[in-house]
């Protein structure tokens, strides 16, 4: 059972949806990313999704796209990802990359499942990718004992729900707003909907990420879904902050916040 | 990927029922002016290309001054089709930009264009005629803020809008079906081209040429020519000004390697770690890091051949095209002038070269009063 597995049924098991957290590695820079997720998982974030920068990041808002480009010019490069993964997994945290998929392309699919299978990653959040295109992922993740998330969106009509949600593993990654990633001030209805749709097809658990940013909205979404993901808000109060400690700090008082409505939900 | 289905699905039927063929064709003929005229350029020919015959497709004599209207007539017929309202589009040069703005206006829909601000900047006079046409603007001012940071944008609204609104992609490039749908309306250019030829020369030409940014123009030109296996089809990337170093070239068949770019696979300018290098052209409209597929598939098969043009060989192209023909060309067609002479004087006088001139370079007078210093 993968750590992702393991994560989500804890939660199910005390009878509330699991937290998510995002944020890209490399910001605002390499060793406070790492302090910052470890801290959010100290503060309640079940699982934790490390970004892989990416210089065309189509599917981000701009919050998450600045940091993004701040990570690169910073230097950050795939090796340092894989760093701050097997950091975070270490810290016996649940450890997800979430990358467009030409960087995987480049490195190899078969070397970077090798690779962070061995660090400890749990496996790969796909926003780019279509089950159709994804070539010998599948495979390779079974060998290596990867997760494999794919994303649906309220306007995948059913079938490519069916098709979508079959290739999974782990969970099924639901964006809730149509859109790019970014806090919302309210939840978008259509993610109820989309949830309700997606375990019609599937078993495994359903999170809902874009758009979340605060504990009332966290409360909302865990009322229907197995998983609540939030990655522009962590991103904002680190970009916000003035120094590393401020980053940190800020990441973990967010992740308690968000905790708390997760339980309420 | 649920709006490509729709898309796909839309595009499909549009094709094969004769009403909207016969709206389309009617467009492109009363309203766009094709067929464009086959100029012949004798005096280019005989004193700057070795001699050879050079025959130009006038597309930059299409409304709006470039191929661009042919795509952007049928995409937007098929957003009014799908019940859509809203037209989206990115632009590099803005000729695509004022290609779409045009026909929104004409058929009474909302526009927004993306333009990487750099581009907004040496092509101010597009940014203009699109304003004028009713179209909003909007710079763009990530990455390098040029033609793949518009495009990069324009997705991120298409995500957020996709039931009201149209990406109306202007080059051969992104997800399925837009490079096989822009190719199919620009393929126009080569039906009439190659028999414009037979018409006028007699025979085939030895060569197609045309300038590969995306490469809408030239799959345009090209396609109509690939059973033709005695024809040479001969792409004219944009060189830059670096002797091909990273960053100051924006040749991607050339210099570039496979990888995923704005969901298409294809050639792709980029580091060992698959992130997209920055690019530079003296042409707005060939800036771009990727290319559309099927250029790279025609690469890869052996039936095209492309070569890269800096920036200062497509500023002779366009200063000899406008010196002996009277005719300015675009930045980007400037590049397919400059691969002509080269040509012309590789193959001599007994070849007949056709030359896609794909616009025309009244959005580029600024840019080279600079570089003439004039």
């Amino acid at each position: 059972m993968s750590a992702v597995t393991t994560a989500f049924t804890k939660a199910a098991a005390a009878d509330r949806a699991a937290l998510i957290g995002y944020l890209p590695a490399g910001f605002p820079d390499k060793a406070t990313a790492i302090k910052a997720a470890i801290a959010m998982a100290e503060a309640g974030a079940d699982i934790i999704e490390v970004g892989l920068p990416y210089s065309d990041p189509v599917m981000d808002g701009p919050v998450i796209a600045n940091a993004v480009h701040r990570a690169l010019t910073n230097g950050t490069r795939v090796a340092d990802v894989l760093d701050t993964v097997g950091a975070i997994a270490s810290a016996g945290v649940a450890t997800l990359v979430m990358t467009y998929w030409n960087p995987i392309a480049q490195y190899g699919v078969d070397a970077f499942a090798r690779d962070l299978a061995s660090v400890g990653g749990s496996g790969l959040i796909t926003p780019d990718l279509t089950p159709e295109e994804a070539g010998i992922w599948p495979e390779v993740s079974a060998r290596y004992g990867l997760d494999r998330v794919f994303l649906v969106a309220p306007s995948s009509p059913d079938h490519r729900i069916a098709r979508i949600t079959s290739a999974c593993s782990g969970f099924v990654y639901a964006a809730s707003l149509m859109g790019t990633t970014g806090a919302r001030s309210a939840v978008d209805s259509s993610a109820v909907g989309l949830v309700e749709r997606a375990r019609e097809h599937t078993g495994l658990p359903v999170a809902v990420g874009v758009g979340v940013s605060n504990s009332e909205q966290a409360a909302e979404v865990a009322g229907f879904a197995d998983g609540v993901i939030v990655g522009t808000a962590f991103v904002r109060r680190l970009g916000d902050a003035i120094s590393g400690e401020g980053a940190v700090s800020a990441a973990r008082d967010l992740a308690a916040d968000l905790a708390q409505g997760i339980r309420r939900g | 990927m649920a709006a490509l289905e729709q898309l796909e699905k839309e595009y499909d039927a549009a094709r094969r029922d004769p009403e909207f063929t016969a709206e389309l064709d009617d467009l492109l003929k009363n309203y766009a002016g094709r067929p464009t005229l086959l100029t012949e350029a004798k005096r280019f020919g005989a004193h700057r290309a070795g001699g050879a015959r050079i025959m130009l497709k006038r597309e930059d004599l299409a409304h709006t001054g470039s191929h661009k209207i042919n795509n952007v007539l049928g995409q937007v017929l098929l957003t009014k089709r799908m019940g859509k309202t809203r037209v989206i589009a990115e632009t590099g040069a803005g000729q695509h930009g004022v290609a779409t703005a045009t026909a929104c206006a004409l058929l009474g829909l909302e526009c927004v264009v993306y333009m990487g601000e750099e581009d907004t900047r040496r092509q101010a006079l597009n940014v203009s005629r699109m304003r004028m046409l009713g179209a909003e603007v909007i710079p763009v001012t990530t990455g390098t803020r040029t033609l793949k940071d518009a495009m990069n944008d324009a997705f991120r609204d298409w995500v957020a809008t996709v039931g009201n609104t149209h990406y109306c992609i202007g080059s051969v490039g992104g997800p399925h079906p837009f490079p096989m749908m822009v190719r199919d309306f620009q393929r126009i250019i080569g039906v009439e081209a190659r028999q414009q030829i037979l018409d006028q020369a007699g025979r085939l030409p030895d060569a197609v040429v045309a300038c590969v940014g995306g490469g809408s123009n030239a799959i345009g030109v090209f396609h109509a020519f690939i059973p033709d296996t005695d024809v040479r089809l001969v792409g004219c990337e944009a060189g830059g000004d670096g002797g091909g170093r990273p960053y100051r070239t924006a040749a991607t068949l050339g210099l570039g390697s496979p990888g995923v770019l704005h969901g298409m696979r294809t050639y792709v300018l980029q580091d060992a770690e698959g992130q997209t290098l920055g690019t530079h052209s003296i042409s707005a409209g060939l800036d771009y890091p990727g290319v559309g597929p099927e250029h790279s598939w025609l690469k890869d098969a052996g039936r095209a051949t492309y070569r890269s043009v800096s920036d200062s060989e497509a500023m002779e192209g366009f200063s000899a095209l406008c010196t002996t023909e009277g005719i300015i060309p675009a930045l980007e067609s400037s590049h397919a002038v400059a691969g002509a002479m080269s040509l012309g004087r590789e193959l001599g006088p007994d070849a007949l070269i056709l030359v896609n001139l794909s616009g025309r370079g009244d959005k580029d007078v600024a840019t080279a009063s600079a570089w003439f210093g004039v």
